[in-house]
């Protein structure tokens, strides 16, 4: 891995007490997409902003390229930014605000005019150089936003949460067209979102942010298959969750008692001692409601609730004491069960996995 | 005609009444200056005996009036540049600023709006005394701006309340240092607000008397103080004239000012190209 910003020991305070950010220690390797997910004030933001010179970390040190950045102006430190709100100049036309930067760098000022035009091509707008960022819709203001922070060619561009104003159906366009920009250029984007889907759409790794600390750096397949703690499996897609104890460990598997005393064969990744309170997660797909299906785990399900989505259901039942157990079958599938049904529920011990609280 | 409303029409007509005669009761001092103005009399009558242009060739070439005019522009212009200069990084600052007690701190820099002018006048007449500032332009000037710094102040945090903080954000990531991004992001943006504060700056220096009077010798008097001393010693209808021309300057501070607002308050042009979605 060839690094490009380095995290050591940062941490950030306001009051001296509480830490916004304690301990951070992250590597970014050159080229590639990493997210920072997380709720609001787990702080993946302030992570960004002491990143883009905006805050001062109260410990530790952030380098970019090997050179300590502590200290150095926002302005000199030469990483592009996107904002939510888009931050375009209002008094300027798109053109301009695509020269802004070239002519903060010393490009020549014949060089300017082609540059603006390849950036506008490059996100599809060539025909809105002349307008105002007010005369554009959100969709186009923020392409020009992107286009405005790749233009001077920066090594690493700053994204933060840039489609939480718009439309969903806009949101996963641009979100394609962000992956398909980094895929060209091959710059180094840090996305910070706390939208879950966005984040495995887009990124080469996710560094789950809460409580100030990382809970997880992985791959979105790997942070997905493989949360690290509770906190993760909940906060990245959907989750059954049991608590209960663990029983006993044979090799990967582990035996889990629910506070009603059924018996859970689960997959652990962590150590965990017997006797030790645990967390069970299970993903609903995962969740099989065909009477003839061989898995561990058995139990009977009354079906309380069908929550048609279009292309499957979600069938609400109560399994082991728990109400809320979700289970997503196709739906083809549920047109033959109705509420108050008991249904077959059954899942492999490998996708129900034994965490700590996170 | 609906019937909720016939009972109102006798009040209506009270209202437009009213409204006439407060609109008379303000305005009808100010025109009787511009017959006086005119008359071809030696005294302050009306009605006035004849007409003539006597009197404003008095005031434009009299050496007293002249250089009376000359120094309230002289003051009037540097009290505004300075005012404005001062006043807008002031607000800027409060603005950008991270720190406790802002709103005391506006407070505080607000009071000569709010302390009698005598009193600032007198404060500032021992001080002067002090520094031996009195009876030169340069502590006029000083003593002006004191006055007209709160009026910028107030009128550029006010358009301030527009201004997103972010765009500053983003022209540093752009590379853009701060004085920088302040000429070529924060100026453009605040200039009406900028531009109303100047235009008030030179008003409130262009009329000031109190401290006129405490501060200013013979030789620098402003328009003002030498309307004030032509009162006292022989009233003449130059007076008069004075007072039209001063009239027509606070004319024209109004339609600048009004053109400031019009253009501020302007809406973005139109969306065009309408069928395109995004």
């Amino acid at each position: 891995m060839d690094p490009i910003v380095t995290f050591e020991g940062v941490r950030k305070t306001y009051d001296g007490a509480t830490f916004v950010v304690d301990e951070l220690n992250l590597t970014l390797a050159r080229g590639e997409f990493l997210t920072l997910l997380g709720p609001s004030g787990s702080g993946k933001t302030t992570t960004l902003m002491m990143l883009a010179g905006f805050e001062d970390p109260s410990a530790g040190t952030i380098t970019l390229d090997g050179k300590r950045l502590n200290h150095v102006p926002a302005h000199r430190r030469g990483i592009g930014m996107v904002f939510q709100n888009y931050a375009l100049f209002p008094h300027m036309t798109v053109a301009q605000n695509l020269a802004f930067p070239l002519e903060m760098h010393g490009v020549a000022k014949a060089d300017i005019g082609p540059r603006v035009k390849r950036a506008l091509d490059m996100v599809r707008l060539p025909h809105l150089r002349d307008r105002r960022p007010a005369q554009l819709s959100g969709g186009q203001q923020q392409r020009v936003a992107v286009a405005r922070a790749l233009v001077y060619g920066p090594k690493l561009v700053l994204m933060d949460e840039p489609l939480g104003a718009l439309d969903k159906q806009l949101r996963y366009e641009l979100q394609l067209e962000i992956k398909h920009l980094h895929d060209e250029l091959g710059v180094t984007i840090v996305y910070v979102t706390h939208d879950q889907s966005e984040a495995l759409t887009m990124s080469d790794r996710i560094a789950v942010f809460h409580h100030g600390r990382i809970q997880q750096l992985a791959s979105p397949g790997e942070l997905y298959e493989r949360p690290c703690n509770a906190f993760v499996a909940s906060f990245v897609g959907e989750n059954n969750r049991f608590d209960g104890t663990l029983v006993d460990r044979d090799g990967a598997l582990c035996r889990v008692r629910l506070p009603n005393g059924s018996l859970i064969v689960a997959s652990h990744a962590t150590d965990l001692a017997a006797g030790a309170p645990v967390v069970l997660s299970l993903r609903p797909e995962r969740v099989s409601a065909r009477a003839q299906a061989a898995h561990e785990n058995r139990f009977d399900g009354e079906l309380l609730e069908v929550i048609y989505q279009g292309d499957h259901c979600k069938l609400r039942l109560r399994v082991a004491g728990n109400e809320d157990f979700v289970a997503k079958v196709p739906a083809v599938e549920s047109a033959q069960w109705r509420r108050g049904d008991v249904l077959a529920v059954s899942w492999p011990a490998q996708a129900c996995m034994a965490l700590a609280e996170g | 005609m609906t019937a909720a409303s016939m009972p109102g029409r006798p009040l209506h007509a009270l209202l437009r009444a009213t409204t006439a005669v407060v609109l008379l009761f303000l305005v009808l001092p100010i025109v009787v200056v511009f017959p006086l103005s005119f008359s071809s009399g030696e005294l302050l009558t009306l009605p006035t005996p004849g007409w003539s242009w006597r009197w404003y060739e008095d005031f434009f070439t009299s050496g007293k009036w002249l250089l009376a005019t000359r120094n309230s522009f002289i003051v009037g212009i540097a009290t505004a540049f300075f005012a404005t200069l001062l006043g807008t990084l002031c607000a800027l600052g409060i603005y950008l600023g991270r720190f406790r007690g802002k709103g005391l701190l506006v407070g505080m820099l607000s009071t000569p709006m709010v302390v009698p002018v005598v009193v600032t006048a007198v404060a500032v007449y021992f001080a002067f005394a002090v520094v031996g500032l009195n009876n030169t332009l340069a502590g006029l000037i000083v003593a002006h701006t004191v006055l007209s710094v709160p009026y910028v102040l107030i009128t550029v945090l006010a358009t301030l309340q527009t201004f997103d903080a972010n765009l500053l954000k983003a022209a540093a990531t752009l590379g853009a240092p701060p004085h920088v991004a302040f000429r070529r992001v924060v100026l453009p943006l605040i200039a009406p607000g900028v531009a109303t504060g100047a235009l008030f700056a030179f008003a409130t220096s262009f009329d000031e008397l109190v401290v006129a009077i405490f501060v200013a010798g013979p030789e620098q008097f402003t328009l003002p103080r030498q309307m004030y001393a032509g009162v006292r010693e022989f009233l003449s209808p130059t007076i008069a004239a004075a007072a039209v021309l001063l009239i027509l300057c606070s004319l024209v501070f109004l339609a600048l000012n009004e053109w400031i607002r019009t253009r501020m308050n302007a809406p973005a042009p139109a969306i065009a190209d309408p069928a395109e979605p995004n």
